[in-house]
């Protein structure tokens, strides 16, 4: 793979994709990177998800591609506007770790469960099937999305490359 | 981010002085553990971009050994003790004589070791900063993590996550005497912290 192929998505970001192009997104801790993709456009969506819900946003001017609740719906009015139907649209996420191991158990800690959680929660909203993830554990993650075929690439330090 | 544009210069120049503090305490322990003279650098106080926080020790991708305390108490924050795969190597054996063969897997005994050490210098860092400041403070039991320094670094954002794109981080590098061991301190206090740390130092804006 050509290395300016690669479009970066940063962290509480998003980007799409139109025929050819790599999502790339690294060091994915307890974020989640999560991808749709239209087979038959060939449009490809990823966005970084920070944290699961904007309800708790205090900022003054909203980074909507940092919360599940608003990453997805504005993921998917991006690729519509290249093609895309979002009943056509197929997801995959990776990431949502749980970095360190505490023996509390408050809410920030459990910020990976739950950033996998509320992008559950969206996808079923928009019947967007989950057609696989590699979610949970205590490791990092950095993944790479292919527009032209559709294969989220999972590298990790522990284990190794994974193709889903 | 507006909570930040009213710091004035001499309020991130304490916010060094805190990091300096820290790091100068945590500096001298390791030194007396290693029974080597440590130099300490100045420290950064910087707002960074969520994506710049790893740029320091290498990139988002960089593996590094990282051990992390939640400080918990009147000023809330993240303290992260960062170091190189080949600097963790390199403490062990100087530390407890302990060679690391596989650098990808650690054991248990290694592991442990380092956590006790990231435990002493985190430890020495915020007790001197909490004689310091006169605030109290109190950190989690360190938890220790060898991944990618994006991956774990984002960790320490999450309070920040709610509240813009940026966070202030007072980093401090440190080198022993021959420059085989670098490591850094992340100080990432909880962004309702600063005005308590700049009260209790005297440069509140009153």
């Amino acid at each position: 793979m050509i290395q300016d192929q690669y479009i970066k998505v940063g962290m509480a970001d998003l980007n799409v994709a139109h025929l050819t192009g790599v999502l790339k997104t690294t060091g994915l801790g307890s974020c989640v990177g999560l991808t749709l993709y239209d087979s038959k456009a060939k449009v490809a969506g990823m966005a970084h998800v920070m944290l699961p819900n904007s309800e708790i946003a205090r900022e003054g001017s909203l980074n909507i591609a940092k919360y599940a609740d608003t990453a997805i719906p504005e993921l998917v009015r991006r690729m519509e506007s290249l093609g895309a139907f979002v009943r056509r649209m197929e997801a995959k996420m990776a990431g949502g770790a749980q970095m360190f191991a505490f023996a509390g158990n408050s809410d920030t800690m459990r910020i990976g469960p739950r950033n996998v959680e509320s992008c559950k929660d969206m996808l079923e909203r928009y019947g967007i099937p989950l057609r696989a993830e590699d979610t949970g554990g205590s490791y990092g993650r950095t993944v790479e999305f292919d527009c032209d075929n559709g294969i989220l690439l999972i590298r990790s330090v522990q284990q190794g490359v994974k193709e889903l | 981010m507006e909570l930040f544009h009213r710091f004035a210069d001499f309020q991130m120049d304490v916010l060094k002085e805190v990091g300096n503090i820290g790091a100068g305490h945590a500096a001298t322990a390791l030194s007396k553990l290693l029974d080597k003279p440590v130099d300490m650098l100045v420290p950064k106080v910087r707002m960074v971009e969520f994506e710049e926080i790893a740029d320091s020790v290498g990139g988002a991708e960089q593996v590094v050994i990282a051990i992390f305390l939640r400080v918990e108490g009147e000023t809330p924050g993240n303290l992260f003790f960062i170091l190189t795969l080949d600097s963790a190597k390199k403490l062990l054996r100087n530390l407890v004589g302990i060679e690391v063969v596989d650098d990808e897997h650690y054991s248990e005994m290694e592991i442990s070791a380092l956590n006790e050490i990231g435990n002493i210098l985190a430890g020495s860092y915020l007790s001197s900063l909490a004689d310091f400041t006169q605030l109290y403070m109190s950190p989690t039991v360190p938890s220790l993590a060898m991944d990618m320094a994006g991956a774990i670094l984002s960790y320490g954002l999450l309070q920040f996550g709610q509240m813009g794109d940026h966070a202030l981080l007072i980093d401090t590098k440190f080198l022993d005497g021959n420059e085989e061991v670098e490591g850094h301190f992340f100080l990432i206090p909880d962004p309702e912290s600063f005005d308590k740390i700049f009260a209790a130092l005297g440069v509140g804006d009153a």
